[in-house]
């Protein structure tokens, strides 16, 4: 019947893994803003290819 | 601009980006951003190589906006990072204050066509995120710990108490016992002190009653554990906890990017040009005094009352009366507060301080000094009656028990204060006002709280303001009247005032947009005089359109109610006049005469002249109160005459010149047509397409006083069965266990349903 006493214990410390990991994602601000990031997330790609290829401004010699 | 930086992409995210920059773009506009003072005041955090700042940017609507926004920092090196927040219409921006300064990155947001609204009041919003942030901690600590309560006490309600295995029983107590000290001393503690504020102040509130079931029902449980007499109901006391916090998080859901408490500080600018002698220096406008010279460029708001000194002043009063055409004022006139300059930039002399000007005296009357004493939720006396109920039968479940069987005296008088938890009579009436705030705001009726709503049921009078409210601001109607004007004589006008900044010409070239005309037209001699009219020759013939006194015609037409009259004089003959005048939003008329069946008492308080009053007669029929030329103070005593008659007033109105109204209304709702922009002080904020549905928003208000009615009925049933078991002594845990969750489930979703379903019943979305 030990074996109950582990698995209880192991329940308890994997529920509150889950308790810490819900309390840091409230304390990184993870729930502040639900809408941006799903726009955030399309940008970044489209960009790229252009970036890349901007040619390096050479200062102007008076 | 954006092709340079490689932001050509901008317009790939969405048909309709970007709205541009309105009106010219004047350098000088946000020199007051070099002064250290007000600097200081807006920024978050500063050191020699970042600076932090937030902006609320109410243009922002787009996901496009998100994109441009987010790449600030390739048009301006000098940024570092911009973090936008579309909810609340925010970008945190850090930059580097060696390379930028806080002036230039407010210049190019507004260049970019978002000019943030800066306010004095900005930066004392902070605390309330952190606030929500420890509710939300309550919250997770609460369901963590419940939950697996609940699930160490099944082995308990399955075999009644009677573990076989020796030392089980005894570890899953403990266990128990120690998952709910957090709860206890952490998620339970908003909900303890405010039962204790309010003992404090000899006021008995809803969290009174809760705060004595939790501690009973801890420290019974306790006792039972460490004597090792049974179990507890560890699990029944963490739920009532986690179930409270839900409500309370369900109910104070609000709408992050309204502002419901502005007062003049939020509107005005905040610092200003003045001149000293001959040079132009920047000063925060609170420093502002009497005498000063100031200088108000195209777009910028007049600070204080002041008269004309120099230039052409044409000022937009939108936000104090919500009448968009400007008004025309000429040298050493009075301009009052509150006021935009359209137009080239004006010198003004300053009469009065921005505290003493004309507009600002409405907040200093009495009733913005104190908060609108907010009446208790008719939930209160409810539970006044509840609790003493509570008490009497646990006084008498007490004496019964002292005298049959005195053994059985605390677990049952213990168990009355468990089982007997106000937490579902509390719970209908969150869920259902925070189900009902949901759908007010899908109908884009967005309320400061749930108070409101049960201040909406209670109304029996409405009051309309005109301009603004029940009359579209941005739409206006235009009538012709006189002699017919052919194809070409329209173009020929059209032509003209096409050369017109004027509001009004701007209004005749829009009508008459779509007439064509073959032959070609050429325009002579075109010159506008500023408040009369403008002339020119259109192919040799001489045209005058103006003012009656400009083209010398005392006539009026009459009938067309108020606007502006605009006369055409063609090779010197009078054809006739425009009539340019507000047009009423569709379906006010449906919802007055709505109104008026269902036994409102309506008023119209308007701020303008008696000339519409034929067309305002017949909207609200004659019995209507229909009142003209109120100021503000006019309509701010008119509501305190109808309450002291003991009216229930609720008020629509828009723009300053109401705030004072509507801030003594019992409700006071703000029309916008512009969600996103200014308001005044208000409880609600309507979207002003909606006013239409007044009359269902009304009944639905008042329907949500009965779902919490009929749901409070189900409640009491609930513990009038647990109190029966309790009063015996025979409350098993198990009972308890179930009786609770079960309740508090079910009530939330019945109100939930009942409340989504009258909705629709109502004819809301």
């Amino acid at each position: 019947m030990s074996a109950l006493f582990v698995l209880i214990s192991i329940s308890i410390v994997v529920a509150s893994s889950f308790l810490a990991a819900f309390l840091w994602s409230v304390n990184k601000g993870q729930y502040d803003d639900d809408y941006t990031p799903s726009v955030r997330m399309l940008f970044d790609d489209e960009i790229k290819p252009v970036t890349t290829t901007i040619p390096k401004e050479v200062p102007k010699k008076i | 601009m954006l092709n340079e930086n490689n932001l050509c992409t901008y317009y790939n995210f969405d048909k309709n980006p970007g709205i541009k920059a309105k009106g010219k773009f004047v350098a000088e506009r946000f020199a007051y951003l070099d002064d250290a003072t007000t600097i200081n005041k807006l920024v978050q955090y500063c050191s020699s190589t970042q600076t932090n700042v937030t902006f609320s940017l109410p243009q922002m609507h787009c996901s496009s906006c998100v994109f441009l926004l987010e790449n600030l920092h390739r048009i301006e090196p000098g940024i570092t990072k911009s973090q936008v927040n579309f909810q609340r219409r925010e970008v945190f921006i850090i930059f580097d204050p060696v390379a930028i300064n806080l002036r230039k990155v407010v210049e190019l947001l507004a260049f970019i066509g978002y000019e943030p609204a800066l306010s004095l009041k900005d930066g004392s919003k902070k605390k309330k995120v952190t606030y929500n942030k420890k509710q939300i901690y309550q919250i997770g600590v609460a369901g963590f710990c419940f939950s697996n309560i609940m699930m160490l006490s099944f082995p308990e309600y399955f075999s009644s108490g009677h573990i076989e295995q020796a030392g089980l029983k005894e570890v899953f107590t403990w266990l128990n016992l120690f998952l709910s000290l957090p709860v206890l001393f952490f998620s339970a503690s908003s909900i303890v002190i405010s039962a204790w504020k309010g003992l404090r102040k000899r006021f008995l509130n809803i969290d009174a009653p809760i705060t004595l079931a939790i501690i009973v029902t801890f420290s019974r449980s306790y006792y039972e554990i460490i004597s090792g007499h049974g179990a507890g109901y560890l699990d029944s006391g963490t739920g009532i906890v986690f179930f409270m916090l839900i409500g309370r998080w369900f109910q104070n859901k609000t709408y992050d990017s309204f502002s419901f408490d502005r007062d003049y500080t939020s509107y005005f600018p905040l610092g200003v040009s003045i001149i000293q002698n001959g040079t132009e220096k920047n000063i925060p406008v609170t420093q502002l005094q009497k005498n000063d010279c100031i200088i108000i460029r195209n777009g910028e708001m007049i600070p204080a009352d002041a008269i004309l000194l120099k230039g052409e002043a044409s000022v937009d009063y939108s936000f104090v009366s919500g009448e968009s055409t400007p008004l025309q004022k000429n040298m050493g006139e009075l301009i009052y507060a509150g006021g935009k300059q359209c137009g080239s930039a004006i010198e003004l002399q300053i009469i009065n301080e921005v505290s003493q000007s004309y507009i600002t005296q409405l907040w200093n009357n009495d009733i913005f000094k104190h908060k609108k004493n907010q009446e208790q939720s008719f939930i209160h006396p409810w539970s006044r009656y509840f609790t003493l109920v509570l008490f009497s039968v646990a006084i008498v479940t007490a004496i019964y028990w002292s005298i049959a069987d005195t053994s059985r005296l605390l677990p049952a008088v213990t168990a009355v204060l468990i089982v007997a938890c106000p937490c579902s009579l509390l719970l209908s009436a969150t869920f259902t006002y925070g189900n009902m705030l949901r759908i007010f705001g899908k109908n884009k009726l967005y309320l400061k709280n749930a108070g409101v709503i049960e201040s909406m049921a209670k109304a029996d009078t409405v009051i309309f303001d005109k301009t603004g409210t029940i009359t579209q601001s941005n739409t206006s109607q235009v009538l012709y009247k006189g002699t017919p004007l052919s194809n070409r004589e329209l173009a020929a006008i059209k032509a003209v005032t096409r050369q017109s900044a004027h509001p009004l010409s701007k209004i005749i070239t829009a009508t008459l947009g779509n007439v064509n005309n073959d032959q070609l037209l050429t325009v002579n001699g075109f010159k506008e005089f500023a408040g009369k009219g403008i002339e020119a020759t259109v192919n040799d013939i001489p045209l005058k359109i103006g003012s009656s006194s400009f083209v010398n015609e005392p006539y009026e037409p009459e009938g067309y109610g108020t606007g502006s009259h605009i006369h055409v004089q063609l090779n010197k003959i009078h054809m006739g006049t425009f009539t340019i005048s507000n047009q009423y939003r569709p379906g006010i008329k449906e919802a007055v005469s709505l109104l008026q069946h269902k036994g409102y008492e309506l008023h119209l308080l308007s701020g303008d002249n008696d000339t519409e009053k034929n067309t305002l007669t017949r909207l609200f029929g004659k019995n209507t109160d229909v009142q003209f030329n109120q100021s503000p103070q006019n309509k701010l005593d008119t509501i305190q005459q109808l309450q002291q008659q003991h009216k229930n007033v609720l008020m629509f109105g828009d723009g300053l010149n109401d705030a004072g109204a509507l801030m003594q209304s019992d409700t006071g709702i703000a029309v916008s047509d512009n969600t996103t922009q200014f308001s005044p002080a208000c409880d609600a904020i309507i979207d002003g397409a909606n006013i239409r549905l007044a009359p269902q928003l009304l009944a639905y208000a008042k329907a949500g006083k009965k779902i919490v009615a009929a749901s409070f009925i189900l409640s009491i049933l609930y513990n009038v069965a647990g109190l029966s078991f309790a009063v015996q002594g025979t409350l098993a845990p198990i009972v308890a266990a179930i009786l609770m969750p079960a309740s508090s489930i079910s009530i939330v979703l019945l109100v939930t349903l009942l409340s989504s379903f009258t909705a629709k019943r109502i004819g809301l979305k």
